[in-house]
């Protein structure tokens, strides 16, 4: 237990390890050395966020070199690289990568509008809070995917059933998340509104919009992550392009050098975006004060 | 304009006027068929134990209890600011935009940054909020108070964060911008000296009518070690059913 506590403590600590009990007894008040013990994560590293998954792609590669990795299981990074490569030159993976991103996109934009636009309805008015957060928090519970059945019955297998899938997910997470942001605002801060006279629109400027704004952010980076989720399924549905339909017809051949360039896709995609978002998050919201700094 | 002591003598118009305020919570009557005319330009500071209903007053005049049950007249002027215990200021907005928060017109921003000098924040308009200290928090919030140029200034424990020692700056900058804007006050407080060392006008509530309504006839700046000073203060304390301690207490 002691030797928990080093630096603060260090007369008693001593005292335990054995030293002369005569002589530290008795010295007198406790000394404690340097600064407290830290309790916060400490400063931040310049790109620290990197070195995991640069990791991870290290040992993917010393297995792979030292044969410890069957190509038929998972191809090594060289043959990735060089299938990527191809893909590229022919503009199969770009034309797959582009299709994949619209639809991403598409559904991305109506769910963050139709969440939110939502979110502010049920957050501003009683009648909109009664009508649409009961079933918003029923929907809740029904995974988006659990949907597809009936959404393909309604609206068939081609783009505009994909991009719905994709946007009932987004529009979820953008709603609880940013629902429960903006009915915890300050009541203070309405009171100030009220107070100092503001208009409803300025009232939503000034207080509603930048008081929900953290979490906003949390739903679009859970919405983004749930778009790019979505999407991977959808398009394992009777596609005929996308990312997924290539990764699709790779597991046909056995091709598991084209599954993983799929993937890697897939990953940047979502590491990027959700880089992006943090970034964005960041900028935004720095008036605010962090654990994280 | 010269201060009218208890408020008896003013052709214009009244700043405040309350008739048979009534405001109840539930069963609990809180304002009691309460008169009070406050004059324009007048300083006045609302005393009483807490649950007495200086808050629940002060949210009348403010016309902020909009859930309060309650009866009788009330009449305001059109230009009220308010300011809280706490400072209040958005955290999301740097000190100026929260300072000209509501503002409409033109010169919004000049007249902000001349707010913020007259407080004596000047060159801290681009700061958030989190970055000033308690006491510059709270003179943020007195710039955004006084840039609409009130005719009703309503202050409802404006200083009952702060340390003493800027609690004592704060009343000497309160009252210097109070002479020279000269809109009606109404301070809420708990603290005796408080009351006397700024106010013209003492006022005591309690169990929701005013018991006590003392003019304060003391040149400013004044002194607590006044015996006249000394003497407002004895008076208020017994109102307030506080027995008289031998020495002043500070805060």
């Amino acid at each position: 237990m002691t030797d928990l506590l080093p630096t603060a403590r260090s007369g008693p600590a001593l005292l335990i390890k054995g030293a002369p009990a005569e002589d530290t007894a008795h010295a007198g008040p406790t000394v404690a050395r340097g600064t407290r013990r830290r309790l916060g994560p400490g400063r931040a590293v310049p790109f620290g966020r990197l070195i995991g998954p640069v990791l991870l792609v290290a040992l993917w590669w010393a297995a792979s070199a030292s044969g410890h990795l069957d190509p038929r299981i998972l191809s090594g990074p060289g043959s990735v690289l060089s299938t990527a490569a191809d893909l590229v030159s022919t503009g199969r993976l770009q034309d797959n990568v582009l299709i994949s991103l619209q639809r991403a996109g598409l559904g991305l934009l109506f769910g963050v509008t139709a969440g939110v636009v939502l979110a502010v309805t049920a957050g501003l008015s009683r009648s909109g809070e009664y009508l649409l957060d009961g079933p918003l928090q029923i929907k809740r519970a029904i995974p988006s995917l659990a949907m597809l059945p009936l959404l393909i019955l309604w609206l068939g297998i081609g783009e505009q059933m994909k991009v719905t899938v994709i946007a009932l997910g987004v529009a979820v997470n953008m709603y609880i998340n940013t629902y429960a942001s903006l009915t915890s605002i300050d009541s203070r801060y309405v009171e100030l509104a009220e107070g100092l006279d503001l208009g409803r629109a300025q009232f939503l400027r000034k207080v509603v919009v930048p008081g929900s704004l953290p979490g906003f952010f949390v739903g679009l980076r859970l919405g983004v992550t749930s778009s790019w989720l979505g999407l991977i399924v959808v398009e394992q549905i009777n596609a005929t392009s996308g990312i997924g339909y290539m990764m699709f017809q790779a597991q046909q051949y056995a091709q598991s050098d084209v599954i993983i360039v799929g993937l890697v896709a897939y990953g940047i995609f979502g590491f990027a975006s959700d880089a992006g978002v943090r970034a964005i998050e960041r900028k935004v919201l720095s008036w605010r004060r962090t654990l994280a700094g | 304009m010269a201060t009218h002591p208890g408020g008896l003598i003013t052709t214009a118009p009244p700043a405040v006027r309350t008739t048979r305020l009534v405001r109840r919570f539930g069963d609990r009557v809180v304002l009691k068929e309460l008169d009070l005319t406050v004059a324009p330009g007048e300083f006045t500071a609302l005393l009483g134990r807490s649950g007495s209903g200086k808050s629940t007053l002060l949210r009348a005049v403010a016309r902020l209890d909009h859930t309060v049950e309650g009866s009788g007249e009330l009449v305001v002027p059109e230009r009220v600011s308010l300011s809280f215990q706490d400072s209040r200021l958005l955290p999301w907005l740097r000190v100026l935009d929260n300072v000209t928060l509501g503002l409409r017109g033109p010169g919004a921003r000049e007249r902000g940054l001349t707010a913020l000098e007259e407080v004596g924040l000047a060159g801290r308009d681009r700061s958030w909020p989190h970055e000033l200290s308690g006491g510059e928090q709270q003179r943020a919030a007195l710039a955004r108070a006084l840039v609409r140029e009130p005719e009703l200034l309503l202050a409802d424990e404006p200083f009952g964060a702060l340390d003493a020692l800027t609690r004592i700056k704060m009343h000497g900058l309160l009252r210097e911008l109070y002479e020279r804007h000269r809109p009606a006050v109404l301070l809420v407080t708990h603290d005796v000296d408080e009351a006397v060392e700024l106010a013209d006008r003492v006022l005591v509530l309690e169990d929701g009518l005013i018991s006590v309504d003392l003019a304060i006839d003391l040149p400013t700046p004044r002194s607590r070690r006044d015996a006249r000073f000394q003497e407002y203060r004895d008076t208020l304390l017994t109102a307030l059913g506080v027995a008289q301690p031998p020495l002043p207490t500070t805060g």
